[in-house]
């Protein structure tokens, strides 16, 4: 007997019995639709995770001051002052670099409009609003002549806004007394929402770097640098030649450890595609694991079938089937049917897929390798779940098989 | 002429726990080219037990089988079933046709285990239905069919490979006196006009009549073995 006609052997009996058919595909077919859906929507929202990252400027770069030890404690990074303004200038050089912008921080309190509130005071250089692609609301930001003038001008995040002039409609041009220091207000950032990590990015206030180191800290140096590649590719390029540039400005020769960290937002994003892979191959798990259910379902299907139509065997035998024949058959039936099973079920998780990024509006995205795994792992578990009844139907003795009631 | 069948001293025993059931305790027969024989005996007599051995569906316990002068007496199953296939037709009591699959898909069965071409298959099945009078109802399904139409599917199945010999196991028994008649005819004719040879196992004697020699099997041993003189003409 060739393919083609056991083939035709196993169709003809699915065709007979249709409704059996149909029912035994069912848990193949939800167990694939099931894998399609789940996965599409795992791979849409590492996407989606990674465009977002991206978009919060993942060409930054961050260049931090290192540890510094008070009585054998060592104070983490950041804690040493080690990073200048001329670090900075210097960076600002290297090819591939397009903006730099220094970073001074401090808590304190600000007050105005007859409201106080202690917030986060940022001094930056021009340049940040586009380091951090951050638009503003209304006014201006600061220029270069502010920056040389050490001018006590001050941009206001929108928290900030909320909490000192709640029933201002247009603070610019207002003053704000910071640490004791009146700010003219020049202009308002738009809302930004939290970052990354949960920080309400909008409770700030910008002033320029100069004016925070000489009116308010009284420091020569600056909390952090903000390094912005010119592209995604000129990242890794620029953070070594960052690093090199230091190490020579510091004098800091190998054995010694650096004094200074370069971090840029890629680890992040990583970090977060690799939580993406292990939701989504949790999911394809749980969905392999319904297939295999599926698969124990053909398998108790095909056991009845066989009991069922023992006569037929009986008879297929008495005209001339071999045994082997005979599991050929079924076993064509099983991998038929499960193979069948997961192709439907990979329309019908195309479709599942479509509705929920249409109703729920949520990223999807179907690899072909998905649902090409599907479809094999599917034709695997007919052949792995139907090979034990086929072997039994094949292992019957004609005479009692043709006897059966 | 090489006997279709020849049988030596066949024994077949049935062991059922501790105890051994001789079904069949050393028996003689040959069956030549052409011939209708009778199978006669009371249930238990072992005549069913003969069948299925002359019938390649099981192997006796020891003696000499001879099926067209070919020891078959210790084949094992895949060449019992190519035998099966090409030179052997059953008709049983039930019919067994496959359900809900047509006349001519039901007659071409053995065909497709032969490995006969689709094409010659078609033909071969609507020139045997023709001749036991069915080919008009080569596209019915086979559950729509009354009993003698379904009988007679099943002997133009048990034809399509132009079988050494028919084995037919109480082909009338669960059809009416009339249709029974009407099938046992057919035999009859099959075995006159074509010169098939044809074993017929059954209790009734009315049945048994139609045969030209009639053979009564009793606990396992064959008893009588003698020409039909009254054959229904």
């Amino acid at each position: 007997m060739n393919l083609k006609a056991t083939i035709r052997l196993a169709m003809q009996a699915l065709i007979r019995n249709k409704a059996r058919s149909m029912l035994t595909m069912l848990g193949i077919v939800i167990g694939v639709a099931a894998v399609i859906v789940t996965v599409a929507i795992g791979v849409g929202a590492r996407t989606s995770v990674q465009s977002s990252i991206n978009s919060l400027g993942s060409n930054l770069i961050i260049v931090q001051p290192g540890s510094v030890t008070t009585s054998g404690a060592r104070g983490g990074f950041g804690t040493a002052s080690t990073l200048t303004v001329q670090d900075g200038l210097a960076i600002a050089q290297i090819p591939g670099v397009s903006a730099v912008s220094p970073s001074v921080t401090m808590r304190t309190q600000a007050v105005a409009n007859g409201n106080n509130w202690q917030t986060i005071v940022t001094g930056v250089a021009p340049t940040y609003t586009f380091i951090k692609a951050w638009p503003m609301a209304q006014g201006t930001f600061f220029g270069e002549n502010d920056v040389a003038a050490s001018s006590k001008v001050a941009v206001l995040g929108q928290t900030v806004i909320a909490q000192l002039f709640p029933n201002v409609k247009d603070p610019v041009g207002q003053s704000i007394i910071i640490k004791g220091v009146p700010f003219t207000i020049i202009g308002t950032l738009v809302a930004l929402g939290q970052s990354g990590v949960g920080q309400d990015q909008d409770d700030t206030i910008l002033i320029p770097y100069t004016s925070a180191m000489q009116r308010l800290t009284g420091q020569t140096t600056v909390s952090q640098l903000m390094v912005s590649a010119a592209s995604a590719t000129q990242i890794a390029d620029v953070q070594q030649s960052v690093t090199t540039l230091l190490e020579q400005r510091h004098h800091i020769v190998p054995p010694a450890q650096d004094d200074f960290q370069v971090r840029n937002l890629q680890s992040i994003a990583a970090a977060a595609s690799s939580t993406g892979a292990v939701m989504e191959f949790l999911l394809a798990g749980v969905a392999a694991v319904s297939l295999i259910v599926g698969g124990i379902g053909i398998m108790n299907i095909m056991m009845v079938s066989v009991t069922e139509r023992t006569r037929e065997i009986g008879l297929r035998m008495a005209v001339g089937a071999r045994g082997k024949s005979i599991l050929s058959q079924f076993l064509t039936e099983a991998i038929v049917l499960s193979t069948l099973g997961g192709i439907i079920g990979v329309v019908i998780g195309l479709f599942g897929t479509l509705i929920v990024a249409l109703a729920a509006k949520w990223p999807t995205s179907v690899p072909i390798g998905w649902i090409l795994v599907s479809v094999a792992f599917s034709a695997l578990v007919g052949i792995f779940f139907g090979y034990y009844p086929a072997r039994k139907a094949a292992n019957l003795h004609p005479i009692e098989a043709l006897r059966f009631e | 002429m090489t006997p279709v069948v020849r049988v030596e001293q066949l024994r077949k025993i049935y062991t059922l726990g501790d105890d051994e059931v001789v079904a069949l305790g050393g028996v003689d027969l040959t069956i030549e080219p052409g011939e209708f024989l009778a199978v006669m005996g009371p249930s238990g007599s072992g005549k069913s037990t003969f069948m299925q051995i002359v019938g390649l569906l099981d192997n006796p316990t020891s003696g000499v089988y001879r099926f067209e002068g070919i020891d078959a007496a210790n084949l094992d199953g895949d060449a019992r079933a190519d035998i099966r296939s090409r030179r052997l037709g059953f008709v049983f009591q039930s019919y067994n046709l496959l359900a809900r699959t047509t006349a001519q898909e039901n007659v071409e069965l053995p065909m497709v285990y032969a490995g006969v071409p689709e094409e010659e298959r078609a033909h071969i099945a609507l020139e045997k239905m023709e001749i036991v009078g069915v080919a008009h109802l080569a596209k019915h399904l086979s559950n729509q069919m009354s009993g003698g139409q379904q009988q007679r599917i099943a002997i133009a199945r048990s034809l399509v490979n132009n079988p050494a010999l028919i084995l037919a196991d109480e082909p009338t028994g669960a059809l009416d006196t009339k249709t029974s008649e009407d099938v046992m005819r057919l035999f009859q004719k099959l075995n006159d006009e074509q010169g098939i040879t044809i074993m017929l196992v059954t209790h009734e004697p009315d049945v048994a009549a139609h045969a030209r020699r009639i053979v009564t099997f009793r606990d396992g041993h064959i008893v009588s073995d003698q020409a039909n003189q009254k054959r229904a003409a």
